[in-house]
C-alpha cells in the first residue's frame, strides 16, 4: 500500500494509433495519487495531459463494465481497482488476446459474437399467463452468480483456450451466460441449448485453468457454471 | 469521398431502456429497426438503476394504480399531466409483466409472485400507510432489466450501430425528420441514416454537474439535438438531487436503502428526517430530504472533520438482509466509501441524479411544439422517450422507482406509435442535402487546428458553475451569475481547439461534441431556473419559499434561439379518472 501524499505515481500505458504508430509501445506518465483514487481516475489523468490517449469509460461504479484492462499481468475493471493496490511499476495494457483498435481499446466483437451464439433469451413454449410466471426465492437464488455479469470481457480474455480458439470456443463469459438461462426453472429450451453445446470445442475446450474466476471483478465463477454445464449433459445423456 | 449512406424503417437514438423496449416493439413487429448507441448497448446507464421499477402488482401489500397515480401527481408537485400519469400508471402492470416474461430474474417471494419494496413518496389509498410497490430484482434491476432488453431485441434481429455517436438529426423544410447523421466512433467516419421516424432515446444530462450519480455518457446529446432542431426543452429547472450519493464521489447509494429500513442521522446521531417529514421520515419525497440532508450540514449538523454529510445507517438490518437485498450497495460503499454498511453508517451528501424535464412529448411519444396560443402539434416522424423526454410524468420532482417506469411504458408506447405512423406514411421522403451538409459542418468544425481553450477546461467550468449556481438551493443572485458565466463559456466554444485530430477512436473527438451538447442543455437548466420564481417539487428558491399555482402552475418552455422561454398549461384532466387538484404537500 502506498501511504497518502507521496510523491506522483508512474504508469506506463500501451499506446498504439494505427495512423501514426508502426508498432505499439510503451509510454510513462506521471500522476497525483490521491486517497481513494481508483485505476480509471489515473487513466483520467493520462487523458488530461495527452487528449489522444484513449480508453472506454462510463459508469465509473462498475456495472457498465466498459474499462476492463490488463495490469501488471492482470485483468482488470479500472474504475474498482483502487490504484493504492497496485504495485510499482504499473503496466497498464489492453485486454489479451483480441486485435487492438488503438491503445487500451480492444475489438470486442468476437467476445459479443460468442455471447449471442448461446442464445441468450428465456425459451418459452407454453403461452404467458396474464400475471408474471412464478418462481419460488430457492429457484430465483440459482440465478444469483450468474445474472450479474456485466459483460467486461476480463474473463474471456483471460482465459488460454478462449485465446486460442476463439471462434469455436465459447469462452467462460458465454458458457456463463448459457448456464445462467439453463438454471432459470421458467426456461423451456434446455434440450436444444444443451444440444447446442455439445461437440468438442463450444464448451469441452474449458480446461478448468480458472483463470475466469480469479479475473471476474464481480467476483462470479465462470468455471463452476462450466462444471454445472457438463454435470447437466452427463444427466441428459442417462 | 462520399458519404456512407444506409436506410431503415425505423431509427433509434439510444439503447437504454427506452430505446430497447421500443426496439422490441417495432423489430416483433417486422420493421427493419436501427440503434444507434455510442456505447455496446449494455453500458447505457440504465444497467446502473439500482432500487426498481414502480407497479401497483399489490404482491405484499395491497395496491391500485389509482393510488400509483395520486402518488406521482402529489410527488410531481402538482406539475405533472395527469392524463400521462394515469396512463403510465395503468401501463405499469403490464409493461412489468411483460418484462418478466422476457425473463427479467426479479427478485422473489415466498408465493413465487415479484418481490416489491417500499420506496419514497408511497401510498395506499390516496396518502395513507406506506405503500411496497417498487418491483426489483436485489438492487441491479437496471442492470438486469437493460441486459435482458438487449437479449430479446437480439433475439428479434434488431439492427445495431454499436459505438456510435449521433451527431445530428436531418430534417427538411417541411419540418419533417429524415434520420440522423451518426459518426462511426472507431472508423471516424461519418454515416447517413435515413429513416421514416427516428426516436430520440439518449437518456440523461447529469455531466453537466460536477458531484453526479450519472455516467460519463450521460451529455444531454438527443436534447442537444432537439434545441438545434429549433424544438424547445420542457422544465429544464426541474433537476434531482439524490438524497444519498456517497458523499464526496456522487455514487448511488439506492433509496432501497431506506425502503428496506435504513435510515439517516446527523452528527448528533439524531433521525433528523423525523423533524422534516414526521409522517413518512426517511421516505419522504426526494427534494425534501436532499433540502433536509443540505440544511442539517448547512446548520452545523453534519458528519466526519469538515462537517460536510450525514450518516446512512443501514447495520441494525442485519448482514442477511444487506447481502439478500442490497448485495451491489454494499459492494459500492466498500469501494468507494471504505465503510461495510453491516458494520458502519455510509457517508452521505445529495447528488445530482436526475432531469425530469426535456424534449416535450404527448403520451405517445411525439415531439410536440407549440403554435401560437396555447396549442401544439406533433413534429412528424420525430419520437422521444426515457430520461431525455419530458411526457410529462415527474413533474417538479420523481418519485424512485418511476424512472424505470417512465422509459419502458413511454419506450413502448412510442414504439406502437412509430409502427401507426409507418402504415400511413409508408415510403422514405427524400433525403435533404442541405440538411445533411449543416449536420456535416458540425463535425468539420472540430477539425479546425491552431491553439484555443481546450474542451477539458471549458468542460471543468461548466460543470463547476453548474454545480455551484444551480444546485439544491437556488437565488437570483446566484442563478444570474450563473447564466452570465455559461454565456461566457459558451462565447469562448467557438474557439476551442481539439490537438488530436486522427480518426481512429478519437475520444476527444467525441467529447469535443458532448461539450457543444452540455453546454446548451446547462444552459436550459440555468436560464429556466433563474426565470421560475417560486419554490416547487426540486426547484427551491429561498427568496421565492412559496409554491405559487396562481402564477406558476404551468409547464417552461426554453428555446436555443435567443435564450427566449415561453410557458404552456399543465393537463390537469386525467383520461378516466377525476383529477387531483393541487393541495399542500406533506410528508
Amino acid at each position: 500500500m502506498r501511504p497518502d501524499g507521496e510523491t506522483p505515481m508512474k504508469l506506463s500505458v500501451y499506446r498504439f494509433n494505427p495512423e501514426a504508430d508502426q508498432a505499439p509501445h510503451m509510454v510513462t506518465f506521471e500522476v497525483e495519487v490521491w486517497r481513494g483514487m481508483m485505476l480509471r481516475d489515473a487513466l483520467m489523468a493520462i487523458q488530461a495531459q495527452d487528449e489522444s490517449f484513449a480508453f472506454r469509460h462510463s459508469c465509473g461504479e462498475g456495472v457498465c463494465g466498459s474499462d476492463g484492462v490488463n495490469v501488471n499481468g492482470r485483468n482488470h475493471l479500472a474504475c474498482i481497482t483502487p490504484i493504492a493496490e497496485l504495485k510499482e511499476p504499473v503496466e497498464v495494457r489492453p485486454l489479451p488476446g483480441r486485435p487492438v483498435i488503438r491503445d487500451l481499446v480492444v475489438d470486442m466483437e468476437q467476445f459479443y459474437r460468442q455471447y449471442k451464439r448461446v442464445e441468450p433469451w428465456l425459451v418459452r413454449k407454453e403461452p404467458f399467463p396474464e400475471h408474471e410466471l412464478t418462481q419460488t426465492p430457492e429457484e430465483r437464488d440459482r440465478l444469483d452468480g450468474l445474472y450479474e455479469c456485466i459483460l467486461c470481457a476480463c474473463c474471456s480474455t483471460a482465459c488460454p483456450s478462449f485465446w486460442w480458439n476463439p471462434d469455436q470456443f465459447l469462452g467462460p463469459q458465454a458458457l456463463l451466460t448459457a448456464y445462467r438461462f439453463l438454471a432459470d426453472s421458467r426456461d423451456q429450451g434446455r434440450d436444444q441449448r444443451l444440444d447446442a453445446l455439445d461437440g468438442p470445442y463450444r464448451l469441452f475446450r474449458c480446461h478448468t485453468i480458472m483463470n475466469c474466476m480469479e479475473s471476474c471483478p464481480k467476483g462470479l465463477n465462470p468455471t463452476r457454471a462450466i462444471g454445472h454445464i457438463k454435470a447437466l449433459m452427463v444427466k441428459e445423456s442417462v | 469521398m462520399a458519404l456512407h449512406r444506409r436506410r431503415f424503417d425505423t431509427l433509434i437514438l439510444g439503447a437504454g431502456g427506452a430505446g430497447l423496449n421500443a426496439a422490441l416493439q417495432l423489430a416483433d413487429s417486422g420493421l427493419r429497426v436501427a440503434v444507434v448507441s455510442k456505447v455496446f448497448p449494455i453500458r447505457s446507464h440504465t444497467v446502473a438503476a439500482q432500487g426498481g421499477v414502480n407497479a401497483a402488482l399489490g404482491n405484499v401489500l395491497p395496491d391500485s394504480w389509482h393510488w400509483h397515480m395520486f402518488d406521482t401527481v402529489k410527488g410531481s408537485d402538482y406539475l405533472g399531466d395527469q392524463d400521462a400519469i394515469e396512463l403510465m400508471c395503468r401501463e405499469a402492470i403490464p409493461t412489468v409483466y411483460e418484462l418478466e416474461h422476457h425473463g427479467v430474474p426479479f427478485s422473489r417471494l415466498v408465493d413465487g409472485k415479484i418481490y416489491q419494496r417500499a420506496f419514497g413518496g408511497q401510498s395506499q389509498n390516496f396518502g395513507g400507510d406506506q405503500a411496497a410497490r417498487t418491483c426489483a430484482a436485489a438492487d441491479r434491476t437496471g442492470h438486469a432489466i437493460l441486459h435482458t432488453l438487449y437479449q430479446q431485441n437480439v433475439r428479434a434481429k434488431t439492427h445495431f450501430f454499436d459505438e456510435h455517436f449521433a451527431v445530428d438529426l436531418v430534417r427538411d423544410q417541411e419540418g419533417f425528420t429524415l434520420g440522423a447523421l451518426v459518426l462511426d466512433i472507431a472508423s471516424g467516419e461519418p454515416l447517413l441514416i435515413e429513416s421514416k421516424t427516428t426516436l430520440i432515446a439518449t437518456g440523461g444530462c447529469g455531466q453537466v454537474f460536477r458531484t453526479t450519480s450519472n455516467a460519463r455518457i450521460n451529455t444531454g446529446d438527443g436534447m442537444a439535438m432537439a434545441l438545434r432542431a429549433g424544438v424547445p426543452l420542457q422544465d429544464m429547472e426541474f433537476f434531482q438531487f439524490h438524497p444519498t450519493g456517497i458523499a464526496g464521489k456522487g455514487m448511488l447509494i439506492t433509496e432501497g436503502g431506506r425502503g428496506e429500513g435504513g435510515y439517516l442521522i446527523n452528527k448528533d446521531s439524531e433521525r433528523f428526517m423525523e423533524r422534516y417529514a414526521p409522517h413518512a421520515k426517511d421516505l419522504a419525497s426526494r427534494d425534501v430530504v436532499s433540502r433536509a440532508i443540505v440544511t442539517e450540514v448547512r446548520e452545523g449538523r453534519g458528519c466526519g472533520p469538515r462537517g460536510d454529510h450525514v450518516l446512512l445507517k443501514l447495520d441494525h438490518l442485519g448482514e442477511e438482509v444487506i447481502a439478500k437485498r442490497l448485495p451491489g450497495i454494499r459492494d459500492s460503499s466498500r469501494i468507494f466509501a471504505g465503510v461495510d454498511p453491516v458494520q458502519e453508517p455510509v457517508p452521505v451528501f445529495p447528488t445530482a441524479h436526475y432531469l425530469m424535464g426535456g424534449i416535450p412529448t404527448d403520451r405517445h411519444g411525439r415531439v410536440v411544439v407549440p403554435v401560437g396560443h396555447g396549442a401544439e402539434e406533433a413534429l412528424p416522424g420525430l419520437y422521444a422517450a426515457g430520461e431525455c423526454a419530458c411526457a410529462s410524468v415527474h413533474g417538479a420532482n420523481r418519485l424512485g422507482g418511476n424512472s424505470l417506469l417512465d422509459i419502458l411504458v413511454f419506450g413502448r408506447l412510442a414504439g406502437k406509435d412509430v409502427i401507426r405512423h409507418i402504415q400511413e406514411n409508408p415510403y422514405h421522403r427524400s433525403m435533404d442535402e442541405e440538411g445533411v451538409e449543416q449536420a456535416l459542418s458540425r463535425l468539420r468544425r472540430w477539425g479546425q487546428r491552431g491553439e484555443g481553450p481546450s474542451v477539458r477546461e471549458l468542460g471543468d467550468e461548466l460543470r463547476k458553475v453548474m454545480e455551484d449556481h444551480a444546485g439544491v438551493f437556488r437565488t437570483e443572485a446566484v442563478m444570474s451569475e450563473g447564466v452570465a458565466r455559461v454565456k461566457e463559456i459558451r462565447a469562448r466554444l467557438p474557439d476551442a481547439r481539439l490537438r488530436d485530430h486522427s480518426k481512429t477512436f478519437n475520444t476527444a473527438r467525441i467529447e469535443a461534441l458532448e461539450l457543444e451538447n452540455l453546454v446548451d442543455v446547462g444552459m436550459s437548466i440555468i436560464l429556466s431556473a433563474l426565470h421560475r420564481k417560486e419554490s416547487r417539487g426540486a426547484h427551491s428558491r429561498p427568496d421565492h419559499p412559496q409554491r405559487d399555482d396562481v402564477h406558476w402552475l404551468k409547464h417552461s418552455l426554453c428555446f436555443r434561439q435567443g435564450d427566449t422561454m415561453d410557458y404552456k398549461p399543465v393537463r390537469t384532466r386525467p383520461l378516466t379518472v377525476q383529477g387531483f387538484p393541487p393541495k399542500e404537500r406533506v410528508y
